[in-house]
């Protein structure tokens, strides 16, 4: 657009520049002030020095480190078989509850009763109870195995969160667009298949994003049933070097992972309001 | 003489608390001016305290306690008993105890944070197996094709990979009840922990279980000793060190020991 008028800024594209150029001199005078006075006045505090020692100790981060990322690779794998089975469960919740015919009654109330139970309890409880419970029952090994009732545990709680953010997603695509697409004579499937959640999954992609990014910080809870998983991993350094270094190294990869994560998700979530408005 | 110890009553008196014989080291050392304040684990265990009540000076680690406030001039009703979790006993900063008893193993990285007093105990390592696995020998090849599991938070989790070497990598949990938990649930066939614990677990925990061996203490990188953990830098370890010398040297902690850790022989070496 800008080419299309005379040459030169107007009056008022310059005062906006003035007054851009102030605003960001302010921002990036305020943040310089405010780090300098971190880094300033904490160090100033008494117990800086033991804080440091036992918190950002280069020597135990170096030597942690690298059994870290390791361990990380066991909430990666967690993350990567959870993940597909919380979406596919989360989605037949979100259908079971939206289910129309009085046939399917039953289902709509297992629907409901799932999502009531699974959110209302917290996580670290389910993890517990499926995860020592079950097995408990008998089973022979490998069936057992913590990874995959502790797998079950973090996917039945996150497909009941995954389940009412679909369902809205569902709820979001008016009514209209299915009347008018079974009066084209499409079948009540075809119009939930191919008019109805292409829609609704696309709404609420953003939102599902931030159900995966705090699923990957609760794979985490798993270490309480017994895999050594990052968080025990570093628990495990903790206790040998009476210093907790290593938790901090490890919410600096959890960092890498989630922020790049975060700011995915926000430009989607901004994406999605531009389309709309 | 005389002078002295008036001098010293007179200070007593204007800190207006319990005095304390006067002149003993311990003295203007404590937390609290007369009283000497002991941490606990929150449950403590069997053997090392009775009933989770140390007030008691019931079971090995209270009775040691009462012994060593005994011999560094606090009667039984000056010992403060408070708890603490594992963290709060490392975290930099002000402490609220003056030592912390729950079978800390002294180890080098961990003595650069905190500081430890003498040991009062070496405690073997031993392996707790569940039902399906009693008829393990006791030997460190037939240990290795075990599934392992033990305390993160412990020595153990070394003793583990650094001797036994296992096939399969160990799983590791926050606290006893969940490594029995596990045990139960058959998830894990052995576990390693400190042979008191380990024969408290296996006779009234977890039904089946059985201790096949524990390793011999002198091993070198094994000798896991137990000492009360103070805050680093803290002038009370002289005196608390000195009390833990005298009672080891009289026969008071050996008597201790006998009477509450008796049950500990018998139990196989593992070759």
């Amino acid at each position: 657009m800008n080419n299309t008028k005379a040459a030169g800024q107007t009056r008022r594209e310059k005062y906006e520049q003035h007054q851009r150029r102030r605003s960001m001199l302010i921002a990036a005078t305020s943040t310089v002030l405010v780090l300098a006075a971190l880094m300033i006045f904490v160090p100033m505090a008494p117990g800086w020095e033991k804080v440091q020692k036992s918190f950002f100790n280069a020597a135990v981060l170096t030597k942690t480190f690298p059994k870290l990322l390791d361990a990380f690779l066991v909430n990666v794998m967690i993350f990567v078989w959870s993940a597909p089975a919380i979406a596919i469960l989360g989605l037949f919740i979100a259908l079971a509850r939206n289910a129309k015919s009085p046939a399917l009654f039953p289902l709509r109330i297992f629907g409901a009763t799932f999502t009531d139970v699974f959110r209302g309890v917290p996580v670290i409880l389910t993890v517990y109870l499926i995860g020592f419970g079950i097995p408990g029952l008998g089973l022979p090994r490998p069936w057992n195995s913590p990874f995959i009732w502790g797998s079950l545990a973090l996917v039945l709680t996150y497909s009941a969160y995954v389940a009412e953010i679909f369902r809205s997603g569902i709820d979001s695509v008016h009514p209209s667009q299915r009347s008018a697409a079974l009066s084209l004579g499409l079948t009540e499937l075809q119009v939930l298949r191919d008019v109805v959640l292409p829609q609704a999954i696309r709404n609420v992609v953003p939102s599902q994003m931030n159900m995966l990014i705090a699923l990957q910080k609760d794979v985490s809870l798993l270490s309480f049933i017994g895999p050594v998983e990052i968080f025990r991993q570093a628990g495990v350094f903790k206790s040998l070097f009476a210093n907790f270094t290593p938790y901090v190294g490890a919410a600096i990869i959890f960092l890498i992972v989630t922020i790049p994560a975060t700011r995915y998700a926000d430009y989607l979530m901004a994406r999605q309001m531009r389309e709309r408005r | 003489m005389v002078k002295l110890i008036s001098i010293a009553a007179a200070s007593f008196a204007f800190m207006a608390t319990t005095a304390l014989a006067g002149g003993h080291c311990a003295a203007d050392k404590t937390l609290t001016e007369g009283k000497f304040t002991i941490a606990t684990g929150n449950p403590a265990y069997y053997p090392w305290v009775m009933d989770d009540a140390p007030e008691s000076g019931q079971g090995f680690e209270a009775a040691v306690a009462y012994a060593v406030a005994n011999e560094m001039g606090f009667v039984a009703a000056d010992v403060v008993w408070v708890r603490s979790s594992f963290d709060e006993a490392i975290q930099p900063g002000v402490k609220n105890f003056d030592v912390n008893m729950q079978q800390y193993s002294i180890t080098a990285e961990r003595d650069q944070v905190v500081d430890f007093s003498v040991p009062y105990y070496t405690a073997p390592m031993a392996v707790l197996v569940g039902a399906g696995a009693t008829d393990t020998a006791a030997t460190l090849e037939a240990l290795k094709g075990l599934k392992w599991g033990a305390v993160g938070s412990t020595t153990a989790v070394q003793k583990i990979a650094n001797t036994v070497k296992p096939t399969n990598d160990p799983l590791l949990y926050g606290d006893n009840a969940d490594v029995n938990a596990a045990i139960s649930a058959n998830q894990i066939d052995a576990a390693m922990f400190d042979l008191p614990t380990a024969l408290f677990l296996s006779a009234v925990m977890i039904e089946g279980s059985k201790v096949i061996g524990q390793f011999p203490s002198a091993e070198s990188d094994n000798a896991d000793q137990f000492g009360m953990l103070m805050e680093e830098g803290n002038s009370l370890k002289a005196c608390v060190d000195e009390a833990l010398t005298t009672i080891t040297e009289n026969g008071v902690l050996a008597s201790i020991e006998a009477k509450w850790l008796q049950n500990t022989t018998g139990v196989p070496l593992i070759k």
